[in-house]
Formats: structure tokens, sequence, C-alpha cells
């Protein structure tokens, strides 16, 4: 069509014609739109249902919890009378004493409301130990009226604390980056600059490398152990790559919970893989592989050896062995011909493949909690500790929002060395 | 070269020698055998040796074993028996990527990650060639094959001829002696398979290379061929020039297999000298040159559609009487079908002038020395018996 197009309308004969032809151009072109798009619209409505089901289940609940990680109106809400008298405060020192009454009315009102709890926890997260001191004013608090409400007040240290006061005026702004900055270990200091926390409170940073040297570790393990055997199933005969392939699914095809728990039969003192090893005379004495760090990369390879594998299989099969025949026949030595000709066409499997599992592996919780020591705790076990157990759904909302931001940059970094229609993830 | 003619010997095992070869050959072939699974042969007793220089075809049908005589001189396989030497030296022991023979697929087997450029250019960088030289080289292979202009595309972006030729060019640019093609025009349409043959045939002439060709088309190899081994089961059911195997055929296989052909069946009567008299199955005598036919055996008589004619004149020989039964018009000639009294339908090849229309009675003749009288027990299996045997 647009071959023929110039030459048609550069006749002389055509030319008058050529604005007719134009308008009929658009016409036909506009059509052609309106048809495509009853078509997408068609094939979105067969869609929709699943849309929906994501949106509902999924989009909107991650939006709203990691929205919680900078939208925290707690403290805020509980302390409407203290908001407003800190609204002039310049931070520095300690604030008037009507800040004091209006802490005191508050602290009454939420004790009336019973949310007195709520709001001590809530503080406690940005100050440890203000939930005794804050339950302690509340109780003084009950029998004191006015003057003597702040006098009450006043006779708790807490209160007087040079880091009391800046932190209650920071948890009264909802929009909050406090939880984010904890996430990697920072703060704001007093003069409105973000510092390191001191190294006994500093844990995240940690367990964020923790977190990507474990999923390094055990994607590299399953690429040694699965290109081989992907490249074996790749070339065997196809009855026994049936086989084969089965062979490697069948784990998959079992719960993750089984597996683990599969492990920490293997792997404890007094187990099978201990006995092996002393009765080959590998070791001398038993080896604590429970609760360690290798045990937990021994087991998170077997889970996702599959993950990996598959991609790299799946792309492996479709080189033709004339490929190979062709190097050789060119002069190739075998190490040539496999790193220049075949090593560059199976790579975007690998990719696939490594990225697949490095990815699942920074999301993983169940088997470091069950074969992990306290040591090998990954990020996901910090989310889950915080959402179930300490109660603070903003520090986990803050950590996964890091850990979608790592996962994400990731992907972006992979997609754009590779292509991401280069990438065959299956 | 045409003076080359192979003769079945007494063992049954096809023996071919060129006859311009002096001394030993190029590439030689002493009984080598190969089976993959130890009961059944895909080759067996084969001898063939090729000519420096010459244009070599391997004919045959798929499963005749041309394929692997291919693979087991690129060195891909290895004889179970036998000896291959190139150049006086054995090779079986060497591998493929110490032959120096370079090879066109049949599928090309470009690579996909490389240029084209890139592609031409590896057997001259996993040489050690600077890479000067290789631009250099690489550039005069792309020039040959008229791709010049291409050099920085993938694979994936040309046609299917200019994938041929990318090939042609890769396994042509290290000089090798030796070059082997595994049909690698079958997956071409028509008329670009016979504008590339008319190249591959140029490029060969040019640099006086050795080339050892796999087809199963006859037509191919008889347009491109110096000499051509036609394969039947795993042996070389005859070895020569294509006039050879085109006009004296030695066995009704090859007679089938090369070109169009009549067959009839019958029974050898006497054999006199080099002639022999049929006596037809379902009627009609016919005079015929004896190939291997003994007196009293079952024989197929093979006969051109061209040397049949449908005068009258009984002069020429054998005349069988026959009534026509459709006429295919080709545009240059007709092809008439001629039917015979015992309901066998001969295909007579006319010029477009030829009036005889349906049903009327003609008769076909033709000279006793253009029809050639095979044994017919051997008829499918040429001049190697039949494989299959035990171990």
């Amino acid at each position: 069509m647009s071959a023929l197009q110039p030459s048609e309308l550069d006749r002389p004969t055509l030319a008058r014609d050529r604005s007719a032809a134009d308008a009929d151009l658009k016409s036909v072109s506009a059509a052609l739109r309106r048809a495509e798009f009853g078509d997408r619209m068609r094939s979105l409505l067969l869609a929709a249902p699943l849309l929906v089901l994501l949106a509902l289940s999924f989009g909107i609940p991650i939006v709203l919890l990691l929205s919680r990680a900078v939208y925290d109106p707690t403290i805020a809400d509980a302390l409407p009378k203290t908001t407003a008298a800190l609204t002039g405060w310049n931070g520095q020192g300690l604030p008037g004493d009507d800040a004091f009454v209006a802490l005191a009315a508050d602290l009454k009102d939420n004790q009336a409301k019973g949310t007195a709890y709520e709001l001590a926890k809530s503080l406690n997260a940005r100050l440890p130990g203000a939930r005794s001191q804050v339950l302690k004013t509340v109780r003084k608090l009950e029998s004191a009226d006015g003057q003597a409400a702040l006098g009450a007040i006043k006779s708790v240290p807490f209160w007087s604390a040079p880091s009391t006061w800046p932190t209650i005026q920071n948890g009264t702004r909802s929009l909050t980056s406090f939880y984010l900055l904890s996430a990697l270990d920072l703060r704001w200091n007093a003069d409105g600059g973000i510092e390191r926390v001191p190294p006994e409170q500093a844990i995240f940073i940690q367990v964020f490398l923790r977190t990507f040297f474990v999923a390094a570790s055990v994607t590299l393990a399953t690429l040694i152990l699965g290109f081989p055997l992907a490249y074996l199933i790749a070339n065997v005969p196809k009855g026994l790559a049936a086989i084969l392939i089965v062979a490697v699914l069948l784990p998959f095809w079992t719960s993750i919970l089984v597996r683990t728990a599969a492990w920490t039969v293997l792997l404890q003192k007094f187990g099978l893989v201990n006995d092996f090893l002393l009765f080959i005379g590998v070791t001398g004495d038993r080896l604590d592989l429970m609760y360690s760090r290798i045990g937990l990369i021994i087991a998170m390879t077997h889970i996702q050896l599959p993950f990996t594998l598959l991609p790299i299989y799946s792309v492996m099969r479709t080189i033709p062995p004339s490929q190979m025949k062709a190097a050789y026949s060119l002069g190739a030595r075998p190490f040539t011909a496999f790193r220049r000709i075949y090593i560059p066409q199976v790579f975007p499997g690998v990719m696939a493949g490594c990225m697949l599992t490095f990815i699942l592996c920074l999301g993983y919780y169940i088997t470091p909690a069950l074969i992990g020591g306290a040591s090998d705790q990954l990020i996901s076990n910090f989310i889950a500790n915080y959402v179930n157990v300490e109660l603070n759904w903003e520090m986990a909302a803050a950590l996964s929002f890091i850990l979608l931001v790592f996962t994400l940059a990731l992907f972006g970094i992979f997609a754009r060395v590779l292509g991401l229609d280069r990438l065959k993830l299956v | 070269m045409s003076a080359s003619q192979a003769v079945a010997p007494a063992n049954g095992a096809a023996t071919a020698r060129p006859a311009q070869a002096s001394g030993p050959g190029f590439v030689e072939f002493a009984e080598v055998e190969k089976s993959y699974d130890g009961r059944t042969f895909a080759v067996t007793r084969m001898n063939l040796a090729v000519a420096r220089g010459e244009f070599l075809t391997l004919l045959g049908p798929s499963g005749s074993g041309k394929t692997t005589t291919l693979n087991m001189l690129a060195g891909f396989e290895r004889p179970t028996h036998g000896t291959i030497t190139l150049e006086g030296r054995p090779v079986d022991r060497l591998p493929p990527y110490q032959r120096n023979i370079g090879m066109v697929f049949q599928n090309y087997a470009l690579f996909p990650h490389m240029t084209v450029e890139e592609n031409v250019g590896f057997p001259l960088s996993v040489r050690q060639v600077s890479k000067a030289d290789i631009a250099a080289r690489v550039g005069r292979a792309l020039d040959m094959v008229r791709l010049k202009q291409f050099g920085d595309r993938r694979p994936s972006q040309l046609s299917g001829g200019q994938q041929q030729r990318v090939a042609l060019a890769r396994a042509l640019v290290f000089q090798p002696s030796l070059v082997l093609m595994d049909e690698p025009l079958g997956a071409l349409d028509k008329k670009l398979r016979e504008h590339m043959q008319l190249e591959i045939k140029q490029i060969h002439t040019m640099l006086g290379v050795t080339i050892v060709y796999v087809t199963h088309d006859q037509s191919e190899a008889l347009t491109m061929s110096d000499r051509v081994a036609v394969f039947n089961q795993g042996g070389i059911a005859q070895f020569g020039s294509p006039d050879d195997l085109y006009n004296t055929p030695q066995s009704s296989f090859v007679a089938g297999f090369i070109g169009e052909n009549n067959t009839l069946e019958g029974v050898v009567d006497r054999v006199s000298g080099e002639q022999c008299r049929v006596q037809l199955n379902g009627g009609g005598e016919i005079t015929a040159l004896a190939v291997g036919v003994t007196q009293g055996s079952a024989c197929h008589v093979a006969v051109r559609p061209e040397r049949l004619s449908l005068s009258a004149a009984a002069n020429v020989g054998n005349a069988l009487s026959a009534t026509v039964d459709g006429r295919i018009y080709l545009g240059d000639h007709l092809r008439l079908l001629a039917r015979l009294p015992n309901d066998q339908v001969l295909t007579v090849k006319v010029g477009p002038e030829a009036t005889m229309a349906n049903g009327e009675t003609v008769t076909v003749s033709c000279a006793p020395n253009d029809c050639r009288a095979f044994p017919a027990d051997a008829g499918t299996g040429g001049a190697t018996s039949k494989q299959g045997r035990t171990k």
C-alpha cells in the first residue's frame, strides 16, 4: 500500500484528485480505528472479570498498605488540641505551658474514648519507651484537672526530655517520611537533616544486604546446577527428556511448606545428611546445618531449581543441533563453539531464569523462618513480624515499599540490558 | 570424464573409481560402513573416490545413506568400519574442526546473534586471522555472493536466498579445499533454486574448489554435477557422469530415479550377444539391450519417453500397437498417453504439432538400443543387494 501510494498520486491525471483521495484515506483509517477500537473493547471485556478481581484483591490492598508507609494520622487524630498548640512552636527547647495543657486534655480524651493504648503504641514506635510513660501519665491524669493536670504531666520527666516534643510535633504531621527513613536505618536529626541511626539501632540495611546475598547465592547455585541439567534435557531423545522434565517438576508440584519441612528432617543434627557425611567420612563431627545460612541456601536452591532451569531449557530446545555442527565445521573447537555460538543464544533464557529466581528469593518467608537461624531471617520475615507481632503496619509497609522499589529497579536493569522482548520467561 | 562408467562387481557392492583421477583420489572412501544400532546399516561397504576440483553429487531418495556419507566426511559421524582419506591422509580420528572442510547446511545454520559480516568472519576469527585481514576477506567473500551492502544485517532480516548466499560465503571464506553441501537449496522455491544452482556452479568454476553436494532432486544433480553417485539403500547404485546415468543406467532403480521412464515388465526369452528378446507380460515382444539379465528370468524393460515414437515405420525395431488415451500439452512439446493392449500406459514425447486424437490407434516404436532390460528382482535394489542383514 505505502509503496504504491506515492507513484499513484504523482500521476498528473490523478493529482487533482489528491485531496479527495486524502479524504478517502482519512475516512478509511478512521473506520479502521473504529473497528480496531471495538475489537480491543471486546477483548478487554473478556478479561474484565480478571481485571476487576486483580484490582480488588491485589491492586487496591497493595496501594492502601503501601500508603501507610508515608501516611500515618494516628497521632494527629489522637492529639488534635496538642497539634493546634504546636503549630507555632519552633521546635527548640520545650514548648509553652499551653502545649502541656493541650496534651493533658488530649490524653484524658483518649482515655475516655479508650484509644490511649493505641496512641501509646504509636508514640512508642517513634520514641522507644514512650508506651509506659504515656500510660503512666494517663493514670496520673485520671484524678487531676486544670492546673493540677499541668502539674501532673510536668511531674513525669519523660515530657520534659529534649527529644519528646520534637517527636510529638513530627508525629502530628500525618504525611511522614519517618517509616521510610527507618526502613533504611535513617532518621531526621534535630537540625532537620537526615542522619544514620546509631549502630546499635541499625538493623534493616544489614537485613536487606543479607536478603540480597542469600538471593544471589541461591541464584548462582541454581544456575550452576540447572544449566548442565537443562542442556542434558534439551539434548537427549524425547522420551528420556519427558522423564527428566517430570523429575524436575515433581518437587515443584509439592507445597513449599512440605518441602521446607522435609529439609528440616534432612538437615537436622541427627538427620540423614549429617549421618551420610559422617558415614563417608567427609566430616569428623556433626554439622549445624539447621538454623544456619548454609542450610537455608541448600533448601532454597532445591526449591528454586525449576524456576531457573525451565526458561533456560525452553531456549536451549529452540537451538538446532546444526548450529554447533556449523561452528565445528568452520573450525571452532568445542569450547570456542560453546562460548561464541551456544552461550550467546541461550543467554536470554539464562537471564530470565536467574531473574525469576533472584526476585522470588527476595520475598522468601517460610523457608528462612523454619530453616534459618536468628541471623538468617530475610526481609520478609521482618515484614511479617511487623504485621503479625508488633502490629506496626506502617513499618511493614515501609519495608515492603523499599523491597518493591529494589525489585522493580532490578527488573528495569534486566529489561534495559537485555530488552524486554528478548527476555524469554517461558 | 564421460567415459567413466561404473560396473557392478560380482560381490554386489558398488565400486566406483574416477576415470580422470591419477593415483589416489582427493577424497577416498574405502570399504566404509556405518551402523547406528549394530544391526542395520545406514551405509554398507562403500567405495568412492572424489577427484580434486570436481563437482560430485550424492543423489538418492531419503534414507539412502547419502547424508550419512556426507556427515562421515565432515566428521560428525564416525564410520563403524573402513577408512576415509582426505588428500591421502586418513581422517577418521580427526574431529570436524580440524578437517578444514567447508559445509553448507540444509537450513543454512547461520548464527542468529551475529551480523552477516560476523557470520562470514567467524571461521577466520577462530583461526586467529588479524582483524584487518578478516575485514578484507569477508568483504571479498560477500562481494562474490553479491551481498556486500547487507554486511551489518542480521540473518533474520534476509530472504531465504540471501541467507543461502551468506552460508555459501561463510563456507568458502577460509578457502577450504573441499566444500560439502547438504541439500542447500531444499528450502527455496523453484525459481530461486534454479538461479542458485547456476550461481553455485559459477563459484565452483571460478574457485576450482572440490564440492560434494547432497540432493534428492535428480534434475539438480544432472544440472550441476561433473559426476553423480546414485545412492540406494545404503550403497552406491551407480556412479558416473550425468550423461552416463541418463543414457546408460545400469539398473532399473537408476533408470527410474533419473529422468522419466516407461517400464515394461516381461520375461527374457533369449539372450543373444548384447541384446535380448523379451516376452512382455500381457502380450507383445520387444528387443532390448541386456543389462545383466539371464535367459528365462523376469525383467524390467526401461525406455525414455523421448525415445519412443509414433511413426508406423516398422524398420526401427520394436513396434507395439496402442490406443491414445490422453494428451498433455506442455508448450514446447506434447505428451501422449498410449495404452497398450495389456492396459499399461506408456508416455510418449512428441512434437506439439502431433494430431493424434484420443481413442486413435497408433503404433509405438523404438530402437532396441534405446530399450534396456534389467533383472526384475534387483529392480529397486540397484547394484547393491538388500540391506538389513544382521551381524
